[in-house]
């Protein structure tokens, strides 16, 4: 599904990415786990291309990212730390908006069943900017699968969301799973990492430096090998 | 950390010895230049006949002149080095671009503090709004909004990308303000080429022509010599910040 | 592509039919200039009609910038950008349509003040109105279409209300000279009417440069 090679970002004379190699399966959930700064959020930039690298090879479904964007961009759905939604409109008017810009054919009934499928019918036509933190992460989760991607690049997406919320995502994207998507998850919460994902991969300094398979949900496997790589070595 | 600071001096002579390799090309071009502008400035003043109607301060007019076309010559070279960055994204594109407008914006200024004097005493105002002075002076307002992008905060290749899609927009723009002025200030239907309401008169004697066109040299070869420095020493500024980051980096780890 | 930037150019023009806050303000401001002007120029006098063709340009201009700033800044919000930049469509379609959006805002605006300010300087069109129109139209036309590419450009600064008129100004200036001369030809002296449309074919002709070359240019603005 994804192929990165010799992946670097340089901004600046700073190197973010210094050199990644990774390759992802169809199928599968992956967690991206590392310290802050160590170039995580930029790695899901690349993917979605949001930040054009600075050397290196990406392929996405056999699909040079530099040469096929518009048909790689129709493959992914991104949740960055942002919601992406538009104040003034409802949680409709958002979906319909942006499953008609991907070409989403009923993209109303699809908006409605998104909706449903979050919990939030009963908001159905209230403006977005009256929601709270969770329930606009629930919409924005909503908005990133519009077009049923195959790929989802989501960005801390558990990050301020109360035990209800986090369920309702877990299951949109275990039920994305069910479906064959392929998820890409930049996350500080192991236990949640633990939980939907079944390889993960830790960044330092823009490197690449463990990915391993991860059986049982063993929260212990991941915090022991996450303290070996990053607080182990200063 | 003090094998680190020796390391970092160790390359240091490494690339002091590949700048060696270039200093003649300045040289030289110092060389021109100090002799051009002697030359110049002798023809001017000695070897040109005085204006008949103007008198002594028509001399200012090869200064002039060697100004407004080395400063449309440096934006010529902003505008070919912006379509050049835009389609190779070199650096050292850009660093030429930026250079070229910065020293183009100096030389613009050159014109519109010159331009008034002789205005003054040749047509007794000091500025007039006729096609030439008022497209220079947008011209300067354009070449002033480039570097207002430049002053931008964020990553280079950011501005740099953004400079030279203004330098592009802006160098456009500038023939069509330039006939759009000329249709303005002549109150009557479009002339073509040609000197339509020209200052200048018809003829201008051989000696003077002589001398203005060896000014125009002689500001053009110190336009490259300034082009050239101001480039050397854009990129020793790069390569300044790039050791700070490296230096920063190795003390880190 | 004409589909994308027709779907993004409703989605602009509904939510300002949601909020009506940047037409407003560009129709109040409108007003304001008006009132500036008779105070600067006594409405009674006759000689004030000869600035109107001006006046008429002034309007545009101000409150066509008011509109251009918010077009790009809006999107800044929750980051929507970035939501348009994922989408699978080329930069032009986002220029065209928030260029379609910003285009209606404008004539819009001109629809309401321009009637406003000829009656209340009692200004009375002894010449062509569909040539009035004409200009109204390609002028505003080159103003916006330019104007938004340039807003684009000033929306990577972090005071891109301060760039923009820095910025569009300079490069509009033709613009302003060829329609400004136009609108006066055409409205008080029909006699000229062939230097009128000379002017006409220039700002037709700066319209299609830059339009073409904002077309191409614009996906080196919005690539990030």
């Amino acid at each position: 599904m994804i192929e990165i090679k010799k992946l670097t970002k340089q901004a600046d004379n700073k190197l973010i990415l210094r050199g990644i190699d990774l390759s992802i399966e169809k199928g599968e959930t992956v967690a991206i786990l590392g310290p802050n700064g160590a170039g995580k959020s930029t790695l899901l930039k690349v993917l979605a291309t949001l930040i054009k690298p600075s050397s290196g090879l990406v392929k996405i479904n056999g699909l040079d990212l530099k040469k096929n964007h518009l048909e790689i961009k129709k493959l992914f759905g991104y949740l960055p730390h942002s919601s992406l939604l538009y104040d003034h409109y409802s949680p409709l008017e958002n979906l319909v908006f942006f499953g008609k810009l991907y070409g989403v054919t009923n993209a109303e009934e699809r908006a409605i069943e998104l909706v449903k499928e979050v919990g939030l019918s009963f908001f159905l036509n209230e403006p977005v900017k009256n929601f709270s933190r969770g329930m606009i992460q629930r919409i924005a989760i909503a908005r990133s699968i519009v077009h049923e991607p195959e790929l989802l690049l989501l960005d801390e997406p558990h990050t301020g969301l109360d035990q209800g919320a986090i369920s309702i995502l877990n299951n949109v994207i275990l039920s994305m799973k069910a479906k064959g998507t392929t998820t890409l998850m930049v996350t500080h919460d192991f236990k949640q990492a633990a939980e939907i994902c079944d390889r993960i991969i830790i960044i330092k300094n823009g490197k690449l430096v463990d990915d391993f398979k991860l059986e049982d949900r063993a929260l212990n496997l991941v915090s022991e090998k996450y303290q070996l790589q990053v607080e182990g070595v200063s | 950390m003090s094998m680190n600071l020796e390391r970092e001096k160790a390359t240091l002579p490494l690339s002091e010895s590949a700048d060696a390799k270039s200093p003649i090309l300045p040289k030289i071009l110092l060389g021109i230049t100090i002799v051009l502008i002697l030359t110049a400035i002798y023809l001017t003043f000695m070897y040109a006949d005085i204006e008949k109607t103007m008198g002594v301060v028509q001399k200012i007019f090869y200064f002039h002149v060697g100004s407004a076309a080395t400063a449309f010559t440096a934006f010529f070279v902003t505008f070919i080095f912006s379509i050049l960055y835009l389609v190779k994204r070199k650096r050292i594109f850009d660093t030429y671009a930026s250079v070229s407008a910065e020293i183009g914006l100096i030389f613009t200024t050159l014109v519109l503090t010159t331009g008034p004097i002789w205005a003054k005493s040749a047509w007794n105002t000091w500025w007039v709004w006729e096609p030439r002075l008022t497209t220079t002076l947008i011209l300067w307002f354009i070449y002033m909004a480039y570097m207002m992008i430049r002053q931008m905060d964020g990553v280079w290749d950011k501005k740099a990308r953004l400079c030279a899609v203004f330098g592009i927009i802006g160098f456009t723009d500038v023939p069509i303000v330039f006939f759009a002025i000329r249709w303005w200030q002549t109150k009557f239907h479009p002339i073509v080429f040609g000197n339509g309401v020209s200052q200048k008169g018809g003829g201008i004697a051989d000696n003077m022509l002589v001398a203005l066109i060896v000014s125009i040299f002689a500001l053009l070869s110190l336009y490259t010599y300034l082009l050239n420095r101001g480039v050397e020493f854009e990129n020793m500024k790069i390569k300044v910040d790039q050791y700070k980051e490296k230096l920063r980096e190795d003390l880190e780890n | 592509m004409i589909k994308t930037a027709f779907l993004l150019a409703k989605k602009d023009l509904y939510s300002e039919l949601k909020t009506k806050q940047v037409l407003t303000t560009m129709i109040i401001f409108a007003g304001l200039v008006i009132l500036v002007f008779s105070f600067a120029f006594d409405p009674a006098n006759n000689t004030t009609k000869a600035v109107i063709p001006g006046v008429i340009w002034v309007i545009v201009v101000f409150s066509g910038i008011l509109g251009l700033n918010r077009s790009f800044l809006s999107e800044q919000r929750n980051d929507t950008m970035q939501g348009l930049l994922i989408a699978p469509m080329d930069a032009s379609s986002i220029y065209l349509g928030k260029f379609l959006a910003n285009f209606t805002m404008m004539l819009v605006v001109e629809l309401v003040s321009i009637p406003f300010l000829f009656l209340l300087f009692d200004f009375k069109i002894i010449g062509s109105i569909p040539y009035f129109i004409l200009i109204m139209f390609i002028g505003s036309f080159g103003f916006i279409s330019i104007g938004t590419f340039l807003a684009a450009l000033a929306a990577n600064s972090k005071s891109s209300e301060m760039l923009l008129p820095l910025l569009l100004f300079p490069v509009t200036s033709p613009i302003l000279i060829g329609v400004v001369q136009a609108t006066r030809i055409i409205l008080t002296n029909m006699e000229k009417f062939s230097s009128a449309l000379a002017w006409i074919q220039l700002v037709s002709a700066y319209d299609v440069i830059f339009f073409v070359l904002c077309f191409l240019l614009i996906e080196y603005v919005l690539e990030v």
